[in-house]
């Protein structure tokens, strides 16, 4: 920790280039058939190269990205959130599912318009609201084809050959479907291509995470926010890819420059969770006091690849690409896919909360940091689930922990005042103070 | 002897195996010289269990307020994986020597990694029970996992686990799923011969005790059953469905109301037991097929949602004219799906009466809504 430093900053010079993609991406989704294509909808984490292999004019709408979209516009979110419950479901469901349902329940695109109702839908399940929120959409919008593969086949470091089969089968059922669905036929080459663009995306990402394990960290959470949604909308696409490559470039060069995220980095802390996306305005909070969230398993494992580097530090997982692989035929490529995927980080707490605390207490050693913030996120079950034991196993590994209680898309549960003030007294713990107090 | 004396005596070999659940499984363990294993959902495949010598017993809750979970599990949680889990912390299963899970929902399975970590056990294990029940490539898949579980029960008990001892398991559970299926039938009938609540007592104590003992007394009940003076008339004909519910507190006081449970889908009720294991193919495959395509948890009824047909069959069938909706406060499976029950059952027009509960049931206030729902059932009886 460097007390009262300061560092030079500068604003990312790709920063227009992400809000470009990110505005094509929904504007695309919404155009589609205006082109004669495709739309599908289906969760962040889906195999969102598969479809790829209908055509160049497939667009997706992702359905948490889209979510915490409505969650960031309060006004727009409490009006679908109302729409929801007044439509009969329960308040307690995860929040991200209550904003999108309403969104199509007042058929209002966050992004103008009515709402683009999907070709198809292209799913995966394993927390218990994937697959059930597509359930209730077809419920809410009339029957839509809706395939959605299981991807709960235990933990990675547990993975066998009927695993990945399993996944592999699934996907394979899933081309049959999504051929017999739109009546196209499947091109292996585009699926092939996005299945490597994939591999260069979440690996890349990884490797731009690795980045801020530097003092000063060139990236703080709040704006890596906006960077890494690109892998939870169009992880696939070579655009994407590209754009995490000049990336990563331009993160390499803050650091060798010295160029800080925060002039004032003296506190280096990380959050778990998605952050109550309507209050991103506590990030800005904490930086009055030197504290700057450097990441968290979140925004590194949702959709970064990883694995154990030979000196024992944790980075960018190898491509099947750089490892000389060539991917030759479809069954290749799923089975590629299905192992690279397995192994992200944010889907091995479902099977164990020691597993996330592990990762936690790695990524606070290497990434040199001072304490953990942990939103108890009402909002979804599924990145809260064994959070508590989470908190147990870190405090046991000697970490300062703050744990304060939200919802990452219902602005209703969340208590920004009395979250500051509880930041102001794990600030007293570390010894921190606000600049310009003694 | 009095009716009511006979009535409680047939019954009370159940209520007594729920009631001392923890007596009996010590009682088994020295009668044996068995493991007793503790299982967190019904996708657990207990035949497995059953055929290495082991009695599987399903860990529920105590239904008392508890203060030892709040470090362990976050609150937004349903509070039947906390009470179960507060049992272990408490002590109260200190006869288990193993836990197991089967991949279900996320509540439970906290459940049992906050147990693994903090409650000293000789074995646990995490079967990844896969969720795309629908698929073909389930029950291979299954399969497969059944073979690395029995490999894992094999190691732990230092003994092979042979394809006699599987036929066995299977023959004693379906055996066992056969008698609650006619006793269930006798339901069907204008003045079921078992109010809801002996159901549950069934259903319950068959998770708890060995399902030798419990055939042998189902045998007997249904002989007793075939005699039992039809004196207490069925009043208003209720379904009851939805999450986790072994409230028998509740279950007395809605029939305490001139109406009866003649039917439910809770995995404390039919869907524990409503399929068999099938008689041909590969043992363990059979026994994977049997749990893939049984009557599904809301978790796993995707991307159909089959339980749908399933309820309006059940309530066909045994004549209902109402339905309780138990929603276990945060149970996300089912608050998915209960919206599109409701609908369904109203269009079929059955009438519900949505309650979400804790584990502790508010009865005084539950009963006035309980009475009011009745009330209106029984004025469309009228007119």
């Amino acid at each position: 920790m460097s007390k009262n430093g300061k560092y030079k900053t500068a604003p990312l010079k790709c920063w227009a280039r992400v809000k470009e993609l990110r505005k094509k991406y929904y504007e695309d989704y919404a155009k589609a058939h205006d082109r004669n294509g495709l739309r599908w909808a289906g969760g962040a984490w889906s195999f969102s190269a598969i479809p790829s292999g209908l055509g160049e004019d497939v667009w997706s709408l992702t359905s948490e990205p889209y979510a915490a979209s409505i969650a960031f516009n309060k006004e727009f979110s409490l009006r679908c959130l109302e729409a929801t419950e007044k439509a009969g479901y329960a308040r307690d469901l995860c929040a991200y599912m209550r904003n999108y349902w309403g969104s199509i329940i007042l058929n209002e695109y966050a992004f103008g318009g009515t709402f683009p109702k999907p070709d198809f839908i292209w799913q995966d399940h394993i927390c218990c609201s994937h697959a059930k929120w597509y359930q209730v959409v077809c419920d809410l919008e009339g029957v839509i084809p809706h395939f959605s593969m299981d991807v709960a086949a235990g933990p990675y470091n547990e993975i066998a050959p009927h695993k990945i089969d399993y996944l592999v089968n699934q996907m394979h059922d899933g081309i049959e479907w999504l051929e017999k669905t739109t009546g196209r036929t499947y091109n292996d080459e585009l699926l092939i291509e996005a299945v490597k663009n994939e591999f260069r995306s979440t690996s890349t990402w990884a490797e731009i995470c690795t980045y801020n394990k530097h003092v000063p960290a060139p990236l703080e959470e709040k704006t890596m926010y906006s960077l890494y949604v690109l892998g939870t909308l169009d992880k696939h696409s070579r655009e994407v890819a590209d754009f995490y490559e000049e990336l990563r470039d331009e993160v390499k060069d803050r650091v060798d420059q010295g160029i800080a995220a925060i002039p004032n980095e003296r506190c280096r802390l990380m959050s778990d969770t998605q952050p109550p996306w309507g209050f991103l305005s506590i990030f800005r909070y904490m930086e009055e006091f030197g504290a700057i969230s450097v990441g968290s398993l979140y925004t590194y494992g949702l959709i970064g690849i990883w694995e154990d580097k030979p000196d024992g530090s944790w980075g960018p997982r190898t491509t099947p690409m750089e490892q000389g692989i060539e991917i030759k035929d479809r069954d290749q490529a799923l089975r590629l896919y299905a192992d690279w995927t397995l192994s992200k980080p944010e889907w091995q707490h479902f099977y164990s909360p020691h597993l996330k605390t592990e990762m936690m207490a790695r990524i606070a050693k290497e990434w040199h940091l001072n304490g953990i913030l942990l939103h108890y996120n009402r909002g979804c079950e599924g990145l809260s689930v064994g959070i508590a034991e989470n908190r147990l196993g870190l405090i046991e590994a000697g970490f300062p922990v703050m744990a304060f209680e939200g919802n990452m898309g219902d602005e209703r549960e969340f208590d920004e005042a009395r979250v500051r003030v509880r930041f102001d007294t794990f600030m007293e713990t570390l010894g921190i103070k606000k600049d310009g107090k003694s | 002897m009095s009716q009511a004396s006979l009535d409680r005596e047939t019954f009370e070999v159940f209520r007594n195996w729920r009631i001392n659940r923890a007596q009996y499984a010590k009682e088994w363990k020295h009668r044996t010289g068995g493991k007793v294993m503790g299982y967190f959902c019904t996708y657990v495949p207990e035949e497995l269990i059953y055929a290495a010598g082991i009695l599987p017993v399903r860990i529920l809750g105590s239904h008392e307020v508890q203060d030892v979970t709040e470090p362990h599990i976050f609150a937004m949680f349903c509070p039947f994986c906390r009470d179960c889990l507060a049992q272990g912390l408490k002590g109260k299963y200190d006869y288990l020597d193993g836990i197991t899970i089967a991949q279900s929902c996320l509540h439970i399975r906290q459940a049992f990694t906050s147990w693994q970590k903090h409650i000293p056990i000789d074995y646990s294990y995490y079967l990844p029970m896969p969720h795309h029940v629908q698929s073909p490539r389930a029950t291979p898949f299954l399969t497969k996992e059944l073979e690395l579980f029995k490999g894992s029960l094999e190691k732990w008990l230092g003994k092979t686990i042979d394809d006699q001892a599987i036929d066995n398991a299977i023959d004693v559970y379906n055996r066992n799923r056969q008698f609650m299926w006619k006793v269930f039938e006798l339901r069907k009938g204008d003045t079921p011969p078992l109010t809801g609540e002996e159901a549950m007592e069934l259903v319950l104590s068959s998770q708890m005790v060995d399902k030798q003992d419990h055939n042998a007394a189902l045998e007997g009940l249904l002989t007793r059953l075939s005699k039992r003076e039809k004196t207490r008339p069925a009043g208003t004909r209720l379904m009851i469905l939805g999450s986790e519910d072994d409230d028998i507190e509740f279950v007395r006081m809605v029939e305490s109301c001139n109406s009866t449970f003649v039917i439910d889908d809770h995995c404390t009720g039919t869907r524990y037991f409503w399929n068999n294991v099938e008689s041909d193919g590969d043992r363990l495959g059979r026994i994977a097929d049997r749990y893939v395509t049984r009557v599904p948890c809301p978790s796993k009824d995707w991307p159909n949602r089959t339980r749908v047909d399933h309820v309006l069959k059940l309530a066909k069938d045994y004549g209902v004219q109402g339905a309780i909706v138990m929603q276990q406060k945060f149970c996300d499976p089912h608050e998915l799906d209960n919206p599109a029950l409701i609908k369904a059952l109203n269009g079929a027009g059955i009438k519900t009466l949505f309650l979400e509960f804790d584990v502790t049931v508010p009865i005084g206030q539950f009963k006035v809504r309980v009475e009011a729902f009745l009330e209106i059932l029984q004025e469309d009886d009228l007119f």
